[in-house]
């Protein structure tokens, strides 16, 4: 039913789009740790080659009761319910931020266990909820 | 209903589709955005802020889903050589374009107050300008190749290429850590995001598809009958 050339064409595209999907696939893969934004302390545990004193960012959620401030500068644990590691940080707070919530920090790791952060992002999860939902979900849950 | 798409189907389409397109789109919009400014609850962490999501989710379908059209279209064009296909996907692209801008947009300034940052490089952002990138390089090569059989190859190439850009930027939230969150409304799952909030959210994004529709006919209209002159010019030279 098709032309010889229509077939051709045909050919011509299957093979250009399976060697792209080939080339982007791998492309992807040898990016990955830079297409990764930040990394869970559990991966900072993992990590053979770990890179000290160097820009780098962690992620997951604020520690419940870990946030110690003073005037200028706070301290709280960001953990992935595995793996924990403490953060100290000085300067502005995104609104957001707060005890339970996912957070990300930039800045540099002094050990597995202790980070200096120089910015810190509130991240935000997928779940949009009217206020009094939140309050009858909290309620039923004690 | 495809056949509803061919040029002469078009032309000889009266104005009068289009006006009651606009009609209903207003209408649309004015039940949308009295939904989502004022029936909408806000949310309990980001307060007011969440509005802006009904504006920034369906400028991003409406972005992914008009170069996904165009990725489809330059891949039968490229085989079967339709005249009317790039026509269309000509037509789609500046729509696309500026729903791609105004997802970024409004992304960013979604992003101060809730995050604390505009911009940053993670994998859904990155890829999302990656798709306004693609659609500018589509748009450049019909706007700068004079020559139309040339630029209807270049730019069917850069459909097909971008088309693959659409699974990343779908996948990124989930295939990679991200700062922006992972999608709230999925095929296989409930739906993260209360009833509430997903009834403004699926009007504007009716209005918003409404909005395209009509963009969409004008040009594509306008783009059959310069097709068309042109051919009477080459003819007659």
């Amino acid at each position: 039913m098709l032309s010889k050339k229509v077939k051709s064409r045909i050919i011509f595209l299957v093979f250009l789009v399976l060697s792209a999907t080939l080339v982007i696939f791998f492309i992807l893969r040898s990016l990955e740790e830079n297409v990764v934004y930040f990394f869970s302390p559990s991966e900072i545990y993992s990590k053979p080659n770990i890179s000290f004193n160097e820009k780098i960012r962690i992620g997951g959620l604020v520690k419940e009761d870990s946030i110690s401030k003073d005037q200028t500068s706070i301290k709280f644990i960001i953990t992935d319910l595995k793996k924990e590691i403490i953060v100290s940080y000085t300067g502005l707070i995104p609104n957001l931020f707060s005890e339970g919530k996912g957070v990300i920090a930039e800045g540099e790791l002094k050990d597995k266990k202790y980070f200096v952060a120089d910015k810190i992002l509130a991240k935000h999860d997928e779940n949009y909820i009217p206020p009094e939902v939140s309050k009858a979900l909290e309620n039923s849950n004690y | 209903m495809f056949k509803n798409f061919f040029p002469n189907k078009v032309l000889s389409l009266n104005n009068n589709l289009i006006s009651s397109l606009l009609i209903l789109m207003i209408l649309v919009f004015i039940l949308g955005l009295i939904y989502a400014l004022f029936i909408s609850p806000p949310d309990y962490i980001q307060g007011d802020v969440v509005r802006i999501m009904y504006v920034h989710v369906p400028a991003s379908f409406i972005a992914v889903g008009c170069f996904g059209f165009i990725g489809i279209f330059s891949i039968l064009n490229l085989i079967f050589k339709i005249k009317f296909l790039p026509l269309i996907s000509k037509s789609l692209a500046p729509v696309g374009c500026i729903f791609s801008l105004v997802s970024i947009v409004t992304g960013s300034l979604w992003g101060k107050p809730t995050w604390g940052i505009w911009w940053v490089w993670d994998a859904r952002l990155t890829s999302t300008g990656i798709l306004l990138l693609f659609y500018l390089a589509y748009i450049c090569s019909w706007q700068f190749i004079n020559n139309f059989e040339k630029a209807n190859k270049v730019s069917s190439v850069i459909g097909i290429i971008g088309l693959f850009n659409l699974p990343i930027i779908r996948y990124s939230v989930e295939w990679w850590n991200t700062l922006h969150q992972s999608s709230s409304i999925t095929l296989t799952s409930a739906p993260t995001i209360h009833y509430t909030m997903i009834v403004p959210l699926i009007i504007m994004l009716l209005g918003m598809i409404i909005y395209s529709l009509i963009i969409f006919l004008m040009g594509y209209k306008t783009e059959i009958m310069k097709f068309k002159l042109d051919k009477k010019k080459s003819r007659n030279n």
